[in-house]
């Protein structure tokens, strides 16, 4: 079961929040904004504490709890892409691909979107929710 | 390397990419060209309008390339030219031109387009078009656009184009520099 989608742009703003679960906690979205920003640094920081000589490293990818796993996908260009699922949940890295491309097609190609800004589109909702169903079960 | 980008290139090409009729995309960027003539009568304002409106395309358009080709970083400048000759190019018109003409630091190349989807059936007015007028530069925007996207602040612009009467059209990209505040984190 998937809980919620987060997607963060370059600079760390938070410009997508979904939740697809019922009876989930729910934040004021000034808090989920400083939960974004927050998890921006925190993987910056990851990326540059790996010991390993001469490795890039990709920086935070999974976080793991007792209730819940947060997956992260950071494309080539700076947004990241977070899924928080159930912990028994396999195959997020799929999820997480089919994602970008629903973002790629529904939000980038709508000439009336600015990137980096939060993102307000009925057919990537739509679509999104499909996915989810799909995935979910 | 090389052939495995030609064959990412045509796997991409065939299976992950709607079609659309080609006639019609080249009669659509003809009256996008044609019209911005009309309203701006100097051509190198069109050609600065292209060029802009490529930006726009391509700073979009890098998006659905790296969640179609689901490629990693290059290694470098000649990487890069590669994959945007045999997998960008291959994706978005099914050409692939020829990566030529490096320059002695590996900053700058060539792109020979030995067909250019854009400008099939078109002549060029003879009002002084064929000296001022890049027909394609919307491509040179695009290039500019995605890149910038990825880091890479490059400079494209034509120096050569068929529909002028040149031999061959030829494209020129150089790289200006690495754009290093903006890497995501972990990507350096």
């Amino acid at each position: 079961m998937i809980y919620s989608l987060y997607i963060i742009n370059k600079a760390g703003g938070l410009i997508y929040q979904k939740d697809f679960a019922e009876g989930l906690n729910k934040l004021t979205s000034n808090e989920y904004l400083v939960l974004a920003g927050t998890f921006h640094g925190v993987h910056a920081i990851t990326s540059k504490i790996s010991p390993v000589r001469n490795a890039t490293s990709s920086g935070l990818e999974v976080l793991e709890a007792d209730s819940f796993k947060l997956h992260c996908y950071q494309t080539l260009t700076g947004t990241k892409f977070l899924i928080i699922a159930e912990p028994t949940h396999g195959n997020i890295d799929l999820l997480l691909r089919r994602t970008y491309d629903i973002y790629s097609d529904y939000v980038m190609k709508n000439p009336f979107y600015t990137p980096e800004m939060p993102i307000k589109s009925e057919l990537f909702d739509l679509n999104l929710a499909k996915l989810i169903k799909q995935v979910g079960s | 390397m090389n052939k495995q980008y030609k064959q990412i290139g045509d796997e991409v090409w065939k299976n992950r990419v709607e079609k659309i009729n080609a006639e019609l995309f080249t009669l659509t960027y003809g009256s996008v060209v044609a019209q911005l003539v009309k309203d701006y009568e100097d051509y190198q304002e069109v050609n600065k309008q292209l060029e802009k409106m490529g930006y726009n395309i391509g700073v979009r358009l890098i998006e659905d390339f790296l969640a179609r080709a689901s490629l990693g970083r290059c290694a470098d400048f000649r990487e890069t030219a590669e994959v945007i000759s045999k997998i960008g190019f291959k994706i978005f018109l099914n050409i692939t031109p020829t990566v030529t003409n490096w320059s002695s630091n590996n900053k700058e190349f060539s792109l020979i387009f030995e067909e250019n989807p854009l400008a099939e059936f078109v002549e060029l007015p003879d009002d002084g078009a064929a000296d001022e007028l890049w027909y394609s530069n919307i491509l040179c925007g695009v290039l500019r656009g995605s890149l910038e996207m990825v880091q890479m602040q490059v400079e494209a612009n034509f120096i050569s184009d068929v529909l002028r009467g040149d031999d061959q059209t030829e494209m020129r990209v150089k790289l200006v520099k690495y754009l290093e505040e903006e890497v995501p984190a972990g990507e350096d």
